[in-house]
């Protein structure tokens, strides 16, 4: 195993080794192979189409593969007889029967695994769905409380290692934000945190390590960082009243320097730091000094964009 | 790495666990209770009143009627049209506990958490079919009590110990789990509801009455159909009361049973089977 090799913190490895899946003529995910280690929260990033769900429910052992392995801790999911103290998963909010409460709806799962029932309770609380709403039918709920929903199913188990398909959608921005807590909480507890999205903004604040396919295939496994120096040169936004002044000492200093309006100009090729110290030796009122966060995102696009172009095409 | 985390001795996977879960998710759903309940008082209704209608006819009924009216108190004890309602409803509610997995979504969830499957289908199969005999045995026990004391206004009734009427009432409460098995188990092939509603109420109500027993292999095929079997069982005088033709070949009590036993397990392992290896 070569990731002995690599910083452990102890818990479960998720392990995708030259997997496959094949729907007759159309190949969902093509020998895709990475690791995802305990202790971070990894991204899980494509656009629309790359088999990232196709991926997930390999791991979850609710779709065979064509070829190759999908294992946690070592073994593939259906070779545990229960799941829930093994992997979390949320897959899709509406993966629930309307017709029950959340409390019913957790407390059969519950009782399946040989889980108290107490527990049941913990992680209504924890997701903000206790009391009253727990007892309503989730039919009735928003795509928000079904998220919720979804996350306190995930928790259940108290697993070690946990999926989330896409977790963000639908969440108000104070659940985003209570999210992406909780998925950093989970890491630092040492658990195995797995979040898949399309959107490189939603990554951006939540995920500290990468995984980028498209189309199937894998096209960068690595750390945030890592990931955003692969993007365009980071672009720096600058506010000033004498905005001549300045962008002719930045120009003179290197860099490239287009004028937005009157008042804003967009630097590329200086860091925020030495402009600011450019506009100081200049005597230069700044009134504002942003570096884009929008790189991540080109990044982003760019290394997808071909993946994109081609499936668009492609018949499904 | 918090307390939680570490490998902490796992509880061993219990059978029992299962049964006890797919019971919670069954006695959730408001919508099997209605199906469950309107079902119960149509049937029930529907025998009470096939006796109050031989109570009200009974004088005017002729000599031979009355010397042989033992089958027709029994027939009144559960009738073909309760039979039907019957087998429409305990299919359907096998069919929900399954296709409604599929259709919500749910399925992966459960899956996911138990992803022994033939474990997880062998619970709710032995869930759905206890659920649905003690459903058989009330309605029909229920439909027995009412109808032959409304035929005891006539001295007619028929009690529980008189030969032949404990069996009708058996085999009328066990149409249930059978056709609630054969509803699982298609359900579990055919994952849609719509569909499967069409298959069930065709295999189970249809092709009773449509097979002809003029041949050989057809009535073979008719007679190994559960609602014929059904009513092969619950007919105390087959082939000694003077009003329906013998028919050419000739069915026995024990081939009715046999044919209540087979739909049974054949639908359960495939209920078990079939969902087994297919991507969810």
């Amino acid at each position: 195993m070569p990731h002995d090799a690599l910083p452990r913190d102890g818990g479960p490895v998720i392990e995708v080794d030259r997997l496959t899946k094949r729907y007759g003529g159309t190949t969902a995910v093509r020998q895709l192979s990475f690791t995802v280690r305990p202790g971070h929260v990894t991204g899980f990033l494509g656009p629309n189409g790359a088999g990232k769900t196709t991926t997930l429910r390999m791991l979850l052992g609710l779709v065979e593969p064509t070829s190759g392995a999908a294992t946690v801790d070592g073994h593939t999911v259906r070779r545990y007889p229960r799941g829930l103290r093994h992997v979390g998963a949320l897959l899709d909010a509406g993966d629930v029967h309307g017709g029950r409460s959340a409390r019913a709806h957790l407390h059969a799962l519950a009782r399946s695994n040989r889980i108290p029932a107490r527990r049941v309770d913990e992680v209504l609380a924890e997701v903000g769905l206790a009391g009253a709403p727990a007892g309503r039918r989730v039919g009735g709920y928003s795509l928000g409380m079904k998220q919720r929903l979804g996350i306190a199913t995930a928790l259940l188990g108290d697993p070690p290692v946990l999926l989330f398909d896409e977790p963000l959608n639908g969440l108000d921005p104070e659940g985003v934000l209570w999210v992406r807590g909780l998925f950093r909480r989970l890491a630092g507890e040492g658990r195995t945190v797995f979040v898949s999205s399309h959107l490189m903004s939603e990554m951006e604040n939540t995920a500290d390590e990468l995984i980028v396919i498209g189309r199937g295939e894998l096209i960068a496994a690595e750390s945030l960082t890592e990931f955003a120096a692969r993007g365009t040169r980071p672009t720096v936004t600058v506010r000033t009243p004498d905005a001549g002044t300045l962008a002719a000492a930045l120009s003179a200093e290197g860099a490239a320097v287009a004028p937005y309006d009157g008042e804003t100009l967009k630097v590329t090729g200086l860091s925020s730091d030495r402009i600011g110290e450019i506009a100081f030796e200049h005597s230069v009122l700044l009134r504002e000094l942003t570096t884009e966060t929008a790189s991540l995102e080109a990044a982003f696009m760019e290394l997808t964009a071909d993946s994109v172009e081609y499936l668009a095409g492609e018949p499904r | 790495m918090t307390a939680s985390t570490t490998a902490l001795p796992l509880p061993t996977a219990r059978f029992t666990d299962l049964l006890a879960a797919e019971w919670i998710k069954l006695r959730s759903l408001r919508s099997i209770h209605w199906a469950l309940g309107a079902g119960a008082l149509g049937i029930i209704a529907f025998n009470t009143n096939a006796a109050r209608a031989d109570y009200v006819n009974f004088p005017h009924y002729g000599r031979v009627v009355r010397t042989h009216f033992l089958s027709w108190a029994l027939r009144d004890a559960f009738t073909q049209g309760a039979a039907m309602m019957l087998v429409l409803a305990a299919s359907s509610i096998g069919a929900i506990s399954i296709v409604g997995e599929y259709t919500t979504g749910l399925v992966r969830t459960t899956f996911a958490a138990v992803p022994d499957r033939r474990a997880l289908m062998t619970a709710k199969v032995v869930v759905v079919a206890a659920v649905m005999t003690v459903y058989g045995a009330f309605t029909a026990g229920a439909s027995f009590v009412l109808t032959q004391a409304v035929l005891d206004g006539r001295g007619q009734g028929v009690s529980i110990g008189h030969p032949g009427a404990l069996r009708v009432v058996v085999a009328s409460a066990l149409l249930a789990p059978v056709c609630a098995l054969a509803g699982l188990g298609l359900g579990a092939l055919i994952r849609h509801s719509a569909t499967t509603t069409v298959f069930n109420v065709f295999v189970l109500l249809f092709l009773p009455t449509f097979v002809t027993d003029r041949y050989h292999w057809t009535a073979c095929v008719r007679n190994a159909l559960p609602f014929n079997a059904w009513y092969r069982l619950v007919d105390v005088e087959y082939g000694h009361q003077p009003f329906t033709l013998t028919p050419r070949y000739q069915t026995t009590v024990t081939g009715g049973w046999i044919v209540f036993g087979a739909w049974a397990l054949a639908a359960a392992v495939v209920a078990v089977v079939a969902v087994d290896r297919r991507d969810v």
